[in-house]
């Protein structure tokens, strides 16, 4: 009986392991083809790889992505901690309201959250990286928020009023009390919110004006055309490479786990 | 905890300054805007004809329409999700990170190239059918149907349901699992009175994560529905960019966003637990 839920268990999982890669594999086979054709296979290449670093258009693309992803984060990080530290502080009533201000831009539709900020934009900034920019920023704050508010909740004041009441200025108990405590929160806050603007497409597409592309609106802008097969080399590449990134940060992180208890207090 | 910390935190608040100042001009103002344009016309003068182009029949079907697949959506989600869960979980992968990573992967692959994929696996000369005859099956004429949406959107927000249910029952204590079978009940029992409202969180945000994207969602139904089958969302978009009709599509904006409001109270309940991630 037991082994049989054990073969039962096994085959659905891999079910839906093949559902959630399948079409990852398409892409990557599509990488190696020699046709231009998304439907036939003219045999192995690794020419596009080679053309793509020749691709000024996908390169800027691929910056322009990156840039946005980590400045946009880079910022949600320094406003959103702050503001969650002040709300933190505030009555419940201020409180609740200001959480649920932060969760309108997760809670509305993508396409509405885009297209009230394009309009709004329009009446002062040209669009433009610098409109996608603000968007990005816009969303992405409440990401940040809403993974660091758990770790000021669980936060021991006590030991910051300690730190002040033996003499340490605000300052300098801020980084070495709170700051640390908030760490892991900020960590996940921030890469969430990374994660979240590196993915974006509907939102950067309504506040994009006609110069900028990220990659996402120009895998858009080519559906019609057909796609470069580039575009398959690198998001090949980008997989490979978060794929590394994430089993690397997870080992670090498992082992994390298993040596430091997560009290927090013998840290400082 | 807020009022335990007296004084000192009071005093705190003002760090959240330059946050209020970010959501009051770009959270509270643009909805101001997009309230303005769908209550005005070119000329500016006042109207509800673009709130109540809602009504109009093409605006129906396609409302009606994106119900159905974030309805459809949002159900399959679960369908496939909480099995996955609870086959993890009996495997004993639940708490590995490499569990977490398997489901989170994908996502960061494109997702308007996976949808394109998904075109040429469930293209009528597709792989799906290539795969079906070669093993002696009828081929099936999925492409540019409904259902072939719903394959699309049900595959694009799956990790959506499947984190936050992973992370509702691999939290569950497994002392009350133990506990709950040391008193006799089945593993049925267990399930229904310890897993199931033990998880009713996650289902709950994942439901929140799944349902308004899937019902506004345009890129999917563009590539999977081949232009002829809308969503609201697609309807939208186009105001925008085909038509130019600004009003319309504020009007339309305004009338899907008082349907998510009204459908929020639902949410709110679980809202302030907080959960930080356990992605990275």
């Amino acid at each position: 009986m037991r082994r049989l839920k054990d073969i039962l268990s096994g085959i659905y999982v891999g079910f839906i392991a093949i559902l959630l890669y399948a079409p990852i594999l398409v892409l990557i086979v599509l990488s190696f083809n020699d046709s231009r054709s998304r439907v036939t296979w003219g045999g192995f290449t690794f020419k596009w790889y080679a053309t793509l670093f020749s691709n000024g258009q996908i390169l800027d693309a691929l910056l322009t992505t990156v840039v946005l992803a980590l400045g946009s984060s880079a910022i949600a990080v320094l406003i959103g901690v702050p503001g969650a530290l002040g709300i933190h502080a505030m009555s419940k009533k201020k409180y609740n309201f200001f959480m649920g201000l932060t969760n309108i831009p997760m809670l509305n539709a993508d396409i509405v959250t885009g297209i009230a900020l394009m309009l709004w934009f329009v009446h002062f900034i040209p669009l433009g990286f610098g409109s996608v920019l603000l968007a990005h920023i816009t969303f992405n704050i409440p990401y940040v928020i809403l993974s660091v508010m758990p770790r000021i909740q669980q936060m021991n004041v006590s030991v910051y009023e300690a730190t002040r009441d033996l003499g340490a200025g605000p300052v300098y108990s801020f980084f070495k009390v709170l700051l640390p405590e908030m760490m892991p929160g900020i960590i996940s806050g921030f890469f969430m919110a990374f994660t979240m603007s590196m993915d974006d497409f509907v939102i950067t597409y309504f506040t994009k004006g006609a110069g900028v592309n990220t990659l996402s609106t120009m895998i858009y802008g080519q559906i019609r055309k057909g796609i470069k097969p580039e575009m398959y080399a690198l998001s090949t590449l980008i997989f490979i490479a978060v794929s590394i990134i994430l089993i690397v940060v997870n080992n670090i992180s498992d082992k994390r786990k298993t040596v430091t208890s997560d009290n927090g207090i013998e840290r400082i | 905890m807020n009022e335990s910390e007296g004084r000192s935190s009071s005093r705190r608040t003002w760090l959240s300054g330059p946050y209020i100042l970010w959501i009051a001009v770009f959270t509270i103002l643009p909805l101001i805007v997009i309230f303005k344009y769908s209550l005005t016309d070119n000329a500016g003068s006042f109207t509800l004809d673009n709130i109540s182009a809602v009504f109009s029949p093409i605006n129906m079907k396609a409302i009606w329409f994106s119900f159905k697949i974030a309805f459809g959506c949002t159900f399959f989600c679960i369908l496939l999700s909480y099995p996955m869960v609870l086959a993890m979980k009996h495997l004993g992968l639940g708490k590995k990170s490499f569990s977490l990573f398997i489901i989170i992967l994908p996502m960061w692959m494109n997702f308007i190239l996976r949808i394109l994929a998904w075109q040429m696996i469930l293209s009528n000369n597709g792989l799906l059918n290539l795969l079906l005859t070669s093993l002696g099956f009828e081929p099936v004429r999925i492409a540019n149907t409904s259902a072939a949406i719903m394959i699309g959107v049900v595959y694009d927000y799956l990790p959506y349901m499947l984190l936050p249910i992973y992370m509702a029952i691999m939290e569950i204590n497994e002392d009350l699992i133990e506990a709950a079978k040391d008193l006799g009940a089945s593993g049925f029992t267990v399930f229904r009175k310890v897993i199931l409202p033990l998880s009713v969180p996650g289902l709950l945000s994942g439901t929140v994560m799944v349902f308004v994207p899937s019902m506004t969602s345009f890129v999917v139904s563009d590539i999977l529905g081949g232009g002829k089958l809308q969503l609201i969302g697609n309807i939208i978009e186009q105001d925008f960019t085909a038509g130019n009709n600004w009003h319309m599509g504020s009007g339309l904006s305004v009338a899907l966003m008082i349907f998510i409001l009204i459908s929020m109270p639902f949410t709110a309940k679980h809202e302030d637990q907080g959960h930080e991630s356990v992605i990275w």
